[in-house]
């Protein structure tokens, strides 16, 4: 038995569908919010990487790399949104975020 | 066999942690089952033979990422019992989506195992080097075809850098801070005094 490109497929639907999963359950946490994308995003990554080994090409590492650089800046400017938000409000409860409508 | 069985060794401890990290009920344990689910993705890459993406994965998602969501959910006071509270009301609707996305995943993912569909082929401008490292021909790649993006890359990461500056930084009042103008411009007779007490008294400054 060889382990195909399928197997990484279904890893990495399944970790997309935790992150999705992630996102709503816990709707309220801005913090677990960030890691279920941060989640997503390493989903993305696996499929990119085990499409690039199956196929011979490295396009698709060199693309894991961007994502990487991406989910980086993302958590930052999110974890600085985050403490911006808690000291104004004292709270991270994002279902009342609607404070800035006019 | 062997990378069979750590094949299935990663994967499951993968999604295990995947799954702890948006169960569990203190966040500081979801952030060390989210490191515990980089570290075993980094095992499914290193078995891909992508090892540079690995070692990425363990440096900067591990040693940068990671570490500040636990310095973020350590510094912030949070009372986390009240952020849970739609947690099992949102619980059947949310696994019942996320079951509907995982069975249209994995139906396309069988349609496409049929057959029938054509998927695209690398035009073999950055095929794998056979006497290279994954390292040294990621390099190549990096610094040559997408030497652009890279550059891109890199100022992207600069705005991010100074924006979360610029976002978190704030003037603190009542801070007594040094002044090096009014330092360098104080002359020596303006702030020293010669005195002459008398004997018994105190000096009246």
């Amino acid at each position: 038995m060889t382990i195909g490109i399928e197997h990484y497929v279904v890893v990495s639907s399944i970790l997309f569908v935790l992150g999705v999963l992630g996102i709503f359950l816990n709707r309220k946490n801005v913090i677990v919010i960030l890691m279920a994308i941060e989640l997503i995003l390493l989903a993305v990554n696996i499929n990119l990487v085990a499409f690039s080994a199956f196929l011979h090409d490295l396009t698709g590492q060199v693309f894991a790399m961007f994502v990487l650089t991406v989910a980086a800046g993302e958590a930052a400017i999110g974890l600085a949104i985050l403490v911006l938000y808690f000291r104004d409000r004292g709270t991270i409860a994002v279902d009342d975020v609607s404070h800035m409508k006019g | 066999m062997i990378t069979v069985l750590s094949f299935y060794l990663f994967a499951v401890l993968t999604i295990l942690s995947g799954a702890m990290v948006i169960m569990a009920r203190n966040p500081v344990h979801s952030v060390l089952w989210l490191i515990m689910s980089f570290f075993n993705a980094a095992g499914l890459m290193v078995l891909l033979g992508a090892e540079f993406i690995a070692m990425l994965l363990v440096i900067v998602y591990v040693g940068a990422v990671a570490v500040l969501f636990l310095f973020v959910v350590m510094m912030l006071n949070i009372d986390f019992s009240e952020l849970r509270a739609g947690f099992i009301k949102n619980f059947p609707l949310g696994l019942l989506l996320a079951a509907v996305l995982l069975a249209e995943v994995l139906i396309g993912l069988g349609a496409v195992g049929q057959g029938g569909i054509a998927l695209g082929t690398p035009d073999g401008s950055a095929a794998v080097p056979a006497d290279m490292s994954n390292i040294k021909a990621i390099g190549h790649l990096l610094y040559g075809k997408y030497l652009f993006l890279f550059e891109a890359a890199g100022i992207l990461l600069l705005v991010a850098m100074v924006g979360a500056i610029v976002l978190t930084h704030r003037k603190r009042g009542g801070v007594r801070g040094q002044i090096v103008s009014r330092q360098n411009a104080r002359r020596p007779d303006e702030a020293t005094v010669n005195m002459k007490p008398e004997v018994g008294k105190g000096v009246q400054l």
